[in-house]
């Protein structure tokens, strides 16, 4: 499978890339590892007429430590999320959510940046991102920039509410050192998307939960965590996991199997957490 | 747009369209056709290279994304007719039946033990969950690449 001619303009900095975007509108897309665009375009599931390439915007790979939250370029590579040190001391969940995007081979070539931009429901990171109240900062050609949380980055059916003039350039994980956390994934084949996925962040007086593949987009499950505030323990509050959820229905599960596994998993996940 | 690939230490120059696909500019441009074409959806690991010493799936990465990177092929494995340890692994251990996913699984194996040397078998088999072999041989393949960890020791 081939996809569809477009024209290649290959970036050699975050403000080249952000020129070309301008330039040509919503016809152009930005590819970092092009591991869930390249895809799609095969599938002639999308056909920009221009790739900007931004794969080699190494200033824009990185993982540091900024006080209060890990400043994690948008480049950066799952390969190296999954094994930081500071990632795995700091925000666990996100570094164990990395480890079971794809496979390794994927792992090498894909990046956070990318994945969030993406903002695919099935996907593990924009699960990790909302349990853990991060956020992005989108940059435009003009220099200027903004900063994205989680629960405002996704809006629809792969459908980030970035403007298609901007770009992610940096992801913010506030810390959650020493804090309980869990992320359970079902599927079928280890490589999978998960048919049904949970993160969740104990914040120490409470619990962000946020399900994968369970709604349109990556999405809280609100009820669980009000649950969790009115005094509820984990098994009750896991009860109210598919509250709200608008789960599809597909080759791999039924709406109601989804929802069944919604509430397991969430339970498992709290409990994982340390959140009884 | 003219790229140069650097393949098993060999340059490439070729003028190709951007839309080329790395695994058939392999193929195609090198005409080193070990490496094959499974499910040509990142699934099957079938098509497994190394750029720049780590395993990535050709069939998704374009030919211009490589332009100026180093590849290993299954070709450029053994040095003259000495196999790789995990080529001579993957014979002594019968790590294949037909033989399609071979090249992904050692490439793929390459590079596991790159990561971890000393994986335990359950590591071995989750580092192998991008490679596919419909033979479902995954045993003598574990086997394979354990043993050629041994060798590592």
């Amino acid at each position: 499978m081939i996809p569809v001619a477009f024209d290649y303009v290959r970036a050699s900095s975050a403000d080249e890339a952000l020129g070309a975007l301008s330039e040509h509108g919503d016809e152009a897309k930005l590819m970092a590892g092009g591991h869930s665009l390249l895809p799609m375009m095969k599938l002639r599931l999308a056909y920009p007429s221009v790739i900007v390439d931004i794969g080699r915007l190494s200033d824009l790979s990185y993982i540091n430590d900024a006080g209060d939250h890990l400043a994690i370029g948008a480049l950066t590579r799952h390969r190296d999320i999954e094994i930081s040190d500071l990632v795995a001391e700091h925000a666990p969940l996100l570094a164990h959510a990395t480890s079971h995007v794809g496979d390794p081979q994927v792992r090498h070539r894909g990046t956070i940046g990318g994945s969030l931009a993406h903002a695919d429901a099935a996907a593990d990171h924009p699960s990790a991102l909302l349990a853990l109240d991060g956020s992005v900062v989108a940059r435009k050609a003009d220099g200027s920039e903004r900063v994205i949380a989680a629960g405002d980055l996704f809006a629809g059916f792969l459908e980030s509410s970035l403007d298609p003039t901007e770009m992610i350039t940096e992801v913010r994980i506030p810390k959650h050192t020493g804090l309980g956390w869990n992320f359970q994934k079902f599927n079928r084949r280890a490589q999978d998307w998960a048919i049904v996925g949970v993160s969740a962040q104990s914040t120490g007086d409470g619990a962000r939960v946020a399900l994968v593949n369970m709604h349109p987009t990556p999405v809280r499950a609100t009820a669980v965590e009000e649950a969790l505030a009115g005094g509820a323990g984990a098994v009750d509050a896991a009860a109210a996991a598919a509250e709200g959820m608008e789960p599809s229905s597909d080759l791999n599960a039924t709406v109601d199997y989804r929802k069944h596994l919604a509430r397991v998993l969430t339970r498992r996940a709290l409990e994982g957490a340390g959140i009884t | 747009m003219e790229i140069t690939v650097e393949i098993n230490g060999t340059n490439h120059t070729h003028d190709v369209e951007p839309r080329t696909l790395l695994v058939h500019f392999i193929r195609d441009v090198a005409g080193l056709t070990g490496t094959n074409v499974g499910c040509d959806t990142s699934s099957c690991g079938a098509c497994t290279i190394h750029v720049n010493g780590e395993a990535v799936k050709s069939c998704t990465m374009l030919a211009v994304q490589a332009d100026g990177e180093q590849i290993t092929t299954i070709e450029g494995l053994a040095g003259g007719d000495e196999l790789h340890p995990m080529q001579q692994a993957f014979m002594n251990c019968h790590a294949l039946q037909c033989g399609y996913c071979t090249p992904g699984m050692v490439m793929a194996s390459v590079s596991l033990l790159d990561e971890n040397p000393q994986p335990t078998e359950a590591e071995v088999r989750e580092g192998l969950e991008g490679n596919l072999c419909r033979c479902t041989g995954y045993h003598n393949i574990v086997k394979a690449v354990l043993s050629a960890a041994g060798g590592n020791q």
